[in-house]
């Protein structure tokens, strides 16, 4: 007698493999057609999803890329438009400098007559960035110190929110507030006290009445970079272990002491690092700067004098120069600072993941 | 030799004291010029903002009047233009860094040189988007030749895409296993789950993300100085000079006419009020936690 086998129905018809591949769908959308479209017949008809997760993975990899296109690009665009600066003056552009035939001076930048050297832009850049750093250096580790040791639990939180609202003031905001309020401050009480005080350095003279100079663009620097060196220095140091602060206390250590100690001396290399990164940013900074330097573009030894700085040469020339060789020796001006800035915030980077290894940002 | 150790031990003591009174005056040192800088702002700022600010366009040098209105809608549509190119483009690269590349060297040389690429100053951007579009003469690239609010968007986009892209795999990487496990257990096409699952619960961090980018370059001036170059009018053609909030005030501000001096510190005031919203925002969202928003 044959044994009757139910063969069990398919329970799971919603398997793409348990339908058979047909146009008659019910996911029409529009009745009025005759069923999906080609495209959705040839991606359904595969079974799986093969086809579309690699479309998809390259699309999203293009994306990335598309970093690196960036980078490309803008070195690309600045190379190129440079090149009448480059075959006129070559590397002499960053070094050169020609006697003036009227007052035997040196001069640097003359674009009436058409000669360019980025000499005076490269010494204010330097000038008021590393007048930046000595000031902003100091008050954001302390700054650090203070919110990751010393400072009371409840005030951590809004004292943290503080610094990064600093840190978000966009950077015109912050020039006008220097053109208008801290230039005439120099002017009136800080730079006569500095030009009677340390006039005998030499590095403070007291012809320029202004308030504008490399003081005030060092100021306004340092005011913009210490959130970063401070919020870097304060990550770096979250990320020493309590063991060692515990050590050192063991040790009989006062407070100061466990933080030299057990903390600075161990967070050390990140705090160079955001140093660095203070300083990348320094060297880039445009808006601010420009407001308060001076406009000049020379070389002075004094910080009270005006002067010019790479990329503010840039932003007040950039739209009134007139010749094809100005422009380009302005563009040839950005790819130097393109460069500075890379080579610097790379420095920066490979410093701050050495001690935080790559990890996200923690809680604060 | 108990003499010696009790000098030695206060003068330990005296040091302790003297770093912390240098820490607490540094403290006090960074917080004065903060608020100084809203303080004026505020004081200043807050006596010239009127309706007019926000309905008016500028009146010619030397009169009173006017606003800025046509720097407010020139900034909305070049903010408008560079999400538009940075979000989408950022958002990808993020899912790439946490979805496809993690660990992989290709994903950390992505994010070194996505890290980098924030640090390089803005103008940089300005000049080789100047260029590329502006002084290009050829008919491949759109609205090439001359200033445009195109290439304003597009310098700004391109500075966008760094920040939202770090910040989009940062967001990502907080997804739980289980859940991207889970969506594929059902089932799920890669690109589905990635999409519709893990996208989605990190969508609060995501865009919180993408509005720290916005508010970033909501104040970037050095790079419109050429590409978008400014105009007096109000303008919403891309193919034409457009003129933004920040790049408003940098000309008001080095103007030597009181009444745009005026302007300058309503615009600013309007600025900073925007980018504290932002900022306040982001930290709430981010506080209440990535994953709380998705249940």
């Amino acid at each position: 007698m044959p044994v009757e086998v139910k063969v069990p129905e398919i329970r799971t018809p919603h398997l793409r493999e348990h339908q058979p591949p047909t146009r008659q769908e019910k996911t029409v959308t529009d009745p009025g057609k005759e069923g999906p479209s080609p495209v959705r017949i040839f991606l359904l008809s595969r079974g799986n999803s093969a086809m579309a997760d690699r479309a998809f993975r390259w699309l999203m990899t293009l994306c990335a890329f598309s970093i690196f296109g960036i980078v490309g690009l803008i070195a690309w665009r600045l190379i190129v438009s440079s090149q009448l600066t480059w075959s006129e003056f070559g590397l002499g552009f960053f070094f050169k400098s020609y006697v003036d035939p009227v007052n035997h001076q040196p001069m640097y930048w003359d674009p009436v007559n058409g000669y360019f050297s980025a000499v005076p832009f490269i010494y204010g850049t330097l000038v008021s960035s590393f007048l930046s750093l000595l000031i902003a250096v100091p008050l954001g580790v302390g700054l650090a110190i203070f919110l990751t040791e010393m400072c009371p639990r409840a005030l951590r939180g809004p004292l943290a929110f503080l610094t990064e609202l600093l840190a978000a003031i966009p950077s015109i905001v912050y020039g006008l507030w220097a053109f208008f309020v801290l230039v005439p401050l120099l002017r009136e009480h800080v730079n006569p006290v500095l030009v009677s005080l340390l006039g005998w350095t030499g590095f403070f003279e007291g012809d320029n009445p202004t308030g504008l100079g490399f003081l005030a663009g060092g100021v306004i620097l340092a005011i913009m970079i210490l959130p970063i060196i401070s919020s870097l220095t304060r990550e770096v140091m979250i990320a020493v272990p309590h063991s060692q602060r515990e050590a050192v206390l063991a040790l009989g250590a006062t407070r100061w002491e466990m933080i030299r100690v057990g903390v600075l001396r161990n967070a050390r290399i990140g705090i160079v690092g955001g140093i660095i990164l203070g300083l990348g940013r320094a060297l880039g900074e445009t808006m601010a700067v420009t407001m308060v330097i001076g406009n000049a573009s020379e070389i002075h030894k004094s910080l009270l004098a005006n002067g010019n700085s790479m990329a503010s040469v840039i932003a007040s020339e950039f739209s009134e120069a007139v010749s094809d060789l100005h422009r380009s020796a302005l563009i040839e001006i950005g790819l130097a600072l393109f460069l500075v800035t890379i080579i610097v915030n790379a420095l920066a980077q490979v410093l701050v993941w050495a001690v935080t290894r790559g990890a996200p940002a923690q809680a604060r | 030799m108990a003499n010696t150790q009790s000098l030695r031990s206060r003068w330990r003591a005296w040091q302790d004291a003297g770093v912390t009174v240098l820490a607490i005056l540094a403290t006090l040192i960074v917080i004065a010029p903060l608020a100084a800088v809203f303080g004026y702002l505020l004081y200043k700022g807050a006596s010239s903002l009127n309706l007019d600010f926000f309905i008016r366009i500028p009146k010619p040098e030397g009169e009173s009047g006017g606003g800025m209105a046509n720097a407010i809608v020139g900034s909305g549509v070049l903010l408008a233009l560079a999400s538009l190119i940075g979000v989408p483009i950022g958002i990808g690269g993020g899912i790439f860094l946490a979805e496809f590349g993690r660990g992989t060297k290709l994903a950390n040389a992505v994010r070194f040189t996505a890290d980098v690429l924030n640090g390089v100053p803005s103008i940089v951007m300005g000049l080789a988007v100047y260029s590329l579009i502006v002084s290009a003469h050829s008919s491949l690239i759109p609205f090439s030749g001359h200033f445009s609010a195109f290439s304003g968007g597009v310098a700004l986009g391109i500075m966008m895409i760094p920040t939202v892209c770090r910040t989009t795999e940062e967001m990502l990487l907080m997804v739980p296993h289980a859940v991207r496990e889970a969506a594929l257990g059902l089932g799920l096409p890669n690109w589905r789950s990635v999409l519709s699952i893990t996208v989605k619960t990190a969508s609060p961090g995501i865009i919180t993300g993408c509005m720290l980018a916005f508010a970033r370059v909501a104040g970037e001036t050095a790079p419109l100085i050429f590409t978008a170059f400014g105009n007096a009018f109000m303008n919403t053609n891309l193919n034409q000079p457009i003129e933004a909030l920040p790049l408003q005030i940098w000309v008001f501000a080095i103007s030597p006419y009181d009444d745009q001096h005026r302007l300058a510190w309503a615009g600013a005031l309007v600025l900073i009020a925007l980018i504290v919203l932002a900022v306040s925002l982001v930290r709430y969202v981010t506080s209440r936690g990535v994953l709380k928003g998705a249940s």
